[in-house]
């Protein structure tokens, strides 16, 4: 086997030259931050790093999935999908918190510099084959975002958040790599293609692989943020400098849902009844705990934290359907997930300016009658996310619960609608707040920039736009699934 | 039982005693040390696995490097052990519930559980444990190594990021900017009119 394996040849780096792009950048990044006063340039060059990485990924894309160095590396098109909603939330990221950070002395090269390598991260996640490298694309994501978070160190808050997240991403970790290892030893392979193979085959002690499986789904559900696993999500996503929950928010989510299509359905496929009750437990859970606790929050970054939570629990029920028709649409769902929060975050950053972290649900107050077109904007990205059409919510939510039907799920997506019916109370008060409500007194007007506000105003036109004609979006789903799963 | 087994057995018992001492002495200082006596065993039990060369590496970079560096840090810094530990016999119970639950559990699945491994075949005099090592690590495994070493300049980059900061209360000095003063920035000339002082009057009187 080692002698079989001791080729390198260049051919094999053609399909992972998007990863290579960003890495030498990125590196090229720190050295600049180094040397240059201005940090405009590390602004500009991280644009431009991962507008490049989307033209090469896009050129660099075939239609069916390409295995590189001793296959440990898949390029696919589900990846491809997958990799370009990423740098394209990491550029509204970037663009989004410029004046935020410019306001708060946290300008600085190094949130970049980590921005690129949590984005490098997601691109190893999102491209392995092995379970050694999901773990090491996993773990440059987490350490990555642990800096990220409690990059402002004056504030207690967001240092308290860095500790919980270390700590629980930490536990994460040891769980995923205890449930590695004991399939290693079921089966003696790391690689997931030949993983699938041998559990198809049939192991040795079928217990054995749902023992483990336990603590891959574990992990993963620590990951993903669901119930019963969900407990640092609030915490964090209160804790942390808006714009960084605004990343944590966005491109992670695709990069998780990357993880879990690659270890279950990649890897594990054939033990497909073992995991489909985990995650329909987790599922329910995270609906019910995320749609009630969100109804008590007063701070919008909880409230919202709770939303993902059942969010990720509605993406998980296209997964757990197990079927072709499942997987796509979960796909649909992810992405259209991170377009609502990247632009419900970003109006949170976008309106923290003059001192002020508009944090609290208090802070909308009469939006509409300030800046009629921003509450207009949050108005249209709390319906999407509510699943009221004709916004892409709604689309995502029915294309779900079809393919839940489609599968037999009935009673699951009664469950699922029912709590989606309790969820889109906290969405419609915000709605509420902004139109109804006067303003506090003494709020001061907002300086307008110009360039996270054209791009706030696209990303709140595309959630309208895709709402009223999804079917590009989702035949791409369909077409990247289709082409990654023959 | 044979003689290797024997050995496991010591070793494993001796690793999960100074695990569980790291956690539980009072002095971090005793915590650290315990640390060391686990790597130190774990070593042992790579050794019996004819790991070699990951045996030397865990002696020489954990405890030789890492834990002397981590060490020096715990016996530098005040920590106060009273304040981390508050809280810790009021979780103890409900913690060490769930942990009996999960042994329980894990005991129930795994015991008697055959992995259908047999030991593999003794390996010639001659095998190098480090050149295999090396071997994979540059051939088959050369993605996820480059990716390890990402990995360790991130935790660089994040430990400068975190730690490194200008300090308003320190009174350093910067040369460059002492050289490049002009006199005009130290030195103001100051016009003033010559003015005749009051005359006496104790004279008129």
């Amino acid at each position: 086997m080692i002698m079989h394996a001791m080729t390198l040849t260049l051919p094999d780096l053609v399909p992972a030259l998007p990863e290579i792009f960003v890495l030498f950048m990125t590196c090229a990044i720190l050295l600049l931050g180094v040397t240059a006063r201005q940090t405009a340039w590390s602004y500009a060059l991280t644009l431009l790093t991962l507008v490049g990485a989307a033209a090469i990924t896009a050129f660099d894309s075939s239609g069916s999935p390409q295995y590189a160095f001793s296959g440990q590396f898949v390029d696919d098109p589900m990846a491809d999908v997958l990799k370009l909603m990423t740098y394209l939330s990491g550029i509204a990221v970037v663009i989004y918190s410029r004046a935020y950070l410019i306001e708060r002395k946290l300008f600085r090269s190094e949130f970049f510099v980590l921005l690129l390598f949590a984005t490098l991260g997601m691109m190893v996640m999102i491209s392995a084959n092995h379970f050694l490298v999901l773990y090491i694309g996993l773990e440059l994501l987490s350490l990555s975002l642990y800096a990220l978070v409690a990059l402002d160190r004056e504030n207690k808050l967001a240092t308290e958040a860095a500790m919980k997240y270390f700590v629980l991403g930490a536990l994460a970790s040891g769980l995923l790599l205890y449930g590695m290892s004991i399939l290693y030893g079921l089966t003696g392979t790391l690689e997931l293609n030949k993983l699938a193979a041998m559990v198809y085959m049939g192991v040795r002690s079928p217990t054995l692989l749902s023992f483990g499986l336990v603590f891959l789904v574990a992990g993963l559900g620590f990951k993903m943020g669901v119930a019963p696993f969900h407990m640092w999500v609030p915490d964090i996503y209160q804790g942390a400098p808006s714009p960084v929950t605004l990343f944590i928010g966005s491109a992670p989510k695709l990069a998780a849902f990357a993880f879990t299509m690659r270890i279950l359905v990649d890897g594990l496929q054939p033990a497909v009844g073992d995991w489909q009750g985990m995650l329909a437990v987790m599922a329910v859970l995270s609906m019910a705990i995320g749609n009630l606790a969100a109804i008590m929050q007063t701070n919008i970054k909880r409230m919202l934290a709770y939303s993902t939570i059942s969010h990720m629990g509605f993406l998980l029920l296209g997964i757990l359907s197990g079927t072709f028709a499942g997987y796509s649409v979960s796909m649909f769902y992810a992405i259209v997930y991170v377009l609502m929060s990247l632009g419900t975050f970003g109006l949170v950053v976008y309106l923290s300016q003059n001192g002020l972290e508009a944090e609290n649900l208090d802070d909308f107050k009469g939006l509409n009658s300030r800046h009629p077109w921003l509450a207009a904007l949050m108005g249209m990205l709390m319906f999407s996310m509510a699943g009221i059409p004709p916004f892409v919510g709604f689309y995502a939510k029915l294309s779900v619960l079809q393919a839940l039907v489609g599968s037999g799920w009935l009673w699951l997506a009664l469950v699922a609608v029912l709590f989606s019916l309790i969820g889109a109370f906290y969405y419609l008060r915000v709605v509420k707040i902004l139109y109804f409500d006067s303003p506090n007194a003494g709020v001061l007007p907002l300086s307008v920039h110009a360039d996270s506000r054209a791009l706030l105003s696209l990303n709140g036109l595309a959630v309208l736009l895709l709402g009223i004609a999804p079917q590009g979006l989702i035949s791409l789903c369909v077409y990247a699934m289709q082409m990654s799963m023959q | 039982m044979e003689f290797k087994s024997l050995v496991f057995y010591v070793f494993s018992t001796i690793l999960l005693l100074a695990s569980l001492r790291v956690i539980t002495a009072r002095n971090p200082v005793h915590s650290a040390l315990s640390l060391v006596l686990a790597f130190f065993t774990a070593a042992g039990i790579w050794l019996l696995l004819e790991a070699e060369f990951l045996a030397i590496t865990m002696v020489l970079v954990y405890i030789g490097a890492v834990m002397v560096l981590f060490l020096f840090v715990v016996m530098m810094l005040d920590i106060n052990l009273i304040e981390l530990r508050r809280g810790f016999w009021s979780y103890l119970p409900a913690g060490l519930l769930v942990a009996g639950l999960m042994v329980l559990e894990m005991v129930m699945v795994l015991g008697g559980a055959n992995l259908g491994l047999s030991e593999p075949a003794p390996l010639p005099a001659d095998y190098s444990n480090t050149k295999a090592v090396g071997r994979l690590l540059y051939t088959a495994y050369v993605y996820p190594f480059e990716l390890a070493a990402v990995l360790l300049l991130v935790a660089m980059v994040a430990a400068i990021a975190l730690t490194h900061r200008k300090r308003n209360d320190a009174k350093h000095m910067s040369p460059a900017e002492q050289v490049k003063v002009k006199k005009a920035d130290r030195l103001f000339m100051v016009n003033i009119k010559p003015q005749k002082p009051d005359a006496p009057k104790e004279d008129e009187s």
